[in-house]
């Protein structure tokens, strides 16, 4: 299939399912997306919804689908090769549990670069941790000697180290404070502007998504129920009636529900 | 508004190899028939309030205060086993995940009975009976289904309705919900408060809500109590929320991203360290 030009991720289709005892078990059905280069992408949704899985089976964690999905213009098959993850990389949603306890920043940094076979390590390692706002000093550390906000920028300084084009954020700052939230949502704006990069983020926060993202697409029970654009979030404009009561909740309680 | 729970100069403090960790540092703030909710960061010592009321805090964890005074007996002074008898009975605490806080290997209806027979002399059946009526009660359709269920057989709405259940079921006069929907998603957070809201109202009950969310802590509660660094640096009426006064909780309410008003970027909290050496604000009403 031809995908156009500037298209950075095309989903056609895409239906993942996980075989169980009981038979295969649909955690996707029938999703079609297209991002275009330099956009930010929302996707929606409650747990349990299918979001994380897109990112999934984008990575190629997920094995079993169909349908088809394009990355800057490359049909994927069922193996990703080397070159398709210094493209895409992600961040996952716990840095507590996302970074290895006992490989240091260096070596956790360090090791897509050796697995890539690119060179100037030491140089890049020290430019990746300046640019996500953490100094030299915190090169020899290990993740328990970091708060969840450092480890969080640790991780999307590991996503960046081989400069890929296309991230894909699985909740980045659900495990976060509110500060922190803010700190590390700037740096990934600020980055995006300085490279062009691509953004998929997965949330179910919609303060968050509309924050971040140009369009969205919300998804209930392995699909997506709406595409739009992010103004007609915020004009309270949504057209079906899920992505209404996701915004009403948003908003919080409302004493006179009761 | 008589107050059901007198807190007076509440420290909690972890002595460690080398110093002195202090949790809570002097806090003293009551409770009458009403929402008060804490809000605060990770590590403001929100949480460790909730227990340090029931006395939950293990060594090598301290407490210490002027007074936690609920009815007129001072709580700090009770045995041990008078104090078993205040929890769930009097004061009841629902804690954030439905996953680490069931029995994974007991029926959830046999776990929810055995609350209400440990504080009232009541034969099984009986028990039964009124552990379906409160299943009933957090508005869960099959409650014959969830009596006989494994907790693993639950989604985490669902569990989170068994966990109140299981602690409103002895009829207490206070709930403490530390983070009760955190591990929800925004939709069933709704219905749950919605619950509990129904519950308090009812029952006539107070309630403690401890979460880090101020959005819905504003719009959950009568009053709040803001904590930074184990002390409570300002206190105001739900609704007014959003006129603090503080910097500290005017610069956490600018850093959320608000989905009416779009900004470029997001504004950071600049911390001053001067905040951990004010005076905690006195919250007794």
């Amino acid at each position: 299939m031809q995908s156009s030009k500037s298209n950075m991720v095309a989903l056609e289709n895409l239906d993942v399912w996980f075989d169980t005892e009981q038979g295969p078990f649909h955690a996707v059905k029938d999703v079609s997306i297209t991002i275009k280069e330099g956009e930010s992408f929302g996707l929606v949704g409650e747990s349990g919804s299918g979001k994380s899985t897109i990112l999934k089976a984008i990575t190629g964690l997920a094995p079993k689908w169909s349908g088809s999905m394009a990355v800057n213009n490359q049909l994927l098959g069922a193996k990703r090769d080397q070159k398709f993850y210094t493209t895409v990389q992600m961040v996952f949603q716990d840095p507590y549990a996302s970074l290895h306890p006992r490989h240091t920043v260096d070596r956790c940094l360090s090791e897509p670069l050796k697995l890539q076979k690119i060179r100037d390590i030491d140089h890049r390692v020290e430019q990746a941790l300046k640019d996500v706002g953490l100094g030299s000093s915190f090169r020899f550390r290990y993740p328990h000697q970091l708060s969840g906000g450092q480890r969080q920028r640790i991780a999307i300084a590991r996503a960046l180290i081989q400069n890929a084009k296309l991230l894909l954020l699985d909740e980045p700052t659900s495990a976060l404070d509110v500060s922190v939230q803010a700190e590390i949502l700037n740096l990934l704006s600020d980055i995006k502007k300085e490279r062009g990069l691509t953004y998929l983020l997965v949330s179910h926060d919609l303060a968050v998504i509309s924050h971040m993202c140009d369009r969205i697409a919300v998804m209930q029970q392995c699909k997506i129920v709406e595409t739009m654009g992010t103004e007609s979030l915020r004009t309270a404009t949504p057209a079906s009636d899920y992505t209404a009561s996701l915004l009403k909740a948003s908003q919080g309680f409302k004493k006179t529900v009761s | 508004m008589t107050n059901l729970l007198t807190v007076e100069d509440l420290w909690v403090r972890f002595k460690t190899r080398t110093s002195t960790v202090e949790a809570v540092r002097g806090i003293s703030f009551s409770l009458g028939r009403e929402r008060v909710g804490i809000v605060g960061e990770s590590g403001s010592g929100k949480s460790m309030t909730g227990r340090s009321i029931l006395r939950l805090v293990q060594y090598p964890g301290e407490i210490k205060a002027k007074r936690i005074d609920y009815n007129g007996t001072n709580l700090l002074h009770l045995s041990e086993k008078k104090m078993r008898k205040i929890r769930g009975h009097h004061i009841s605490m629902v804690m954030q995940d439905p996953k680490y806080s069931l029995n994974p290997v007991i029926k959830v209806g046999a776990q929810i009975s055995e609350a209400y027979r440990l504080h009232h002399k009541v034969s099984k059946s009986i028990a039964r009976q009124k552990t379906l009526h409160m299943l009933e009660e957090v508005q869960i359709s099959d409650p014959e289904r969830v009596f006989h269920a494994y907790p693993h057989e639950l989604s985490g709405g669902m569990g989170q309705r068994v966990m109140i259940a299981m602690m409103l079921i002895p009829d207490p006069k206070i709930l403490i919900a530390d983070e009760p929907t955190s591990a929800l998603d925004v939709t069933v957070q709704l219905r749950i408060l919605e619950i509990l809201d129904k519950l308090v109202k009812d029952r006539g009950m107070g309630l403690l809500f401890i979460s880090h969310d101020l959005n819905l802590v504003s719009s959950f509660c009568d009053r709040v109590l803001i904590m930074y660094g184990g002390r409570i640096i300002e206190t105001c009426d739900a609704a007014n929320l959003h006129q603090a006064t503080h910097p500290y909780t005017k610069g956490l309410l600018n850093s959320l991203p608000s989905i009416e008003h779009p900004q470029e970027r997001l504004q950071t909290l600049n911390r001053n360290p001067a905040w951990l050496n004010e005076n905690s604000v006195n919250a007794i009403k």
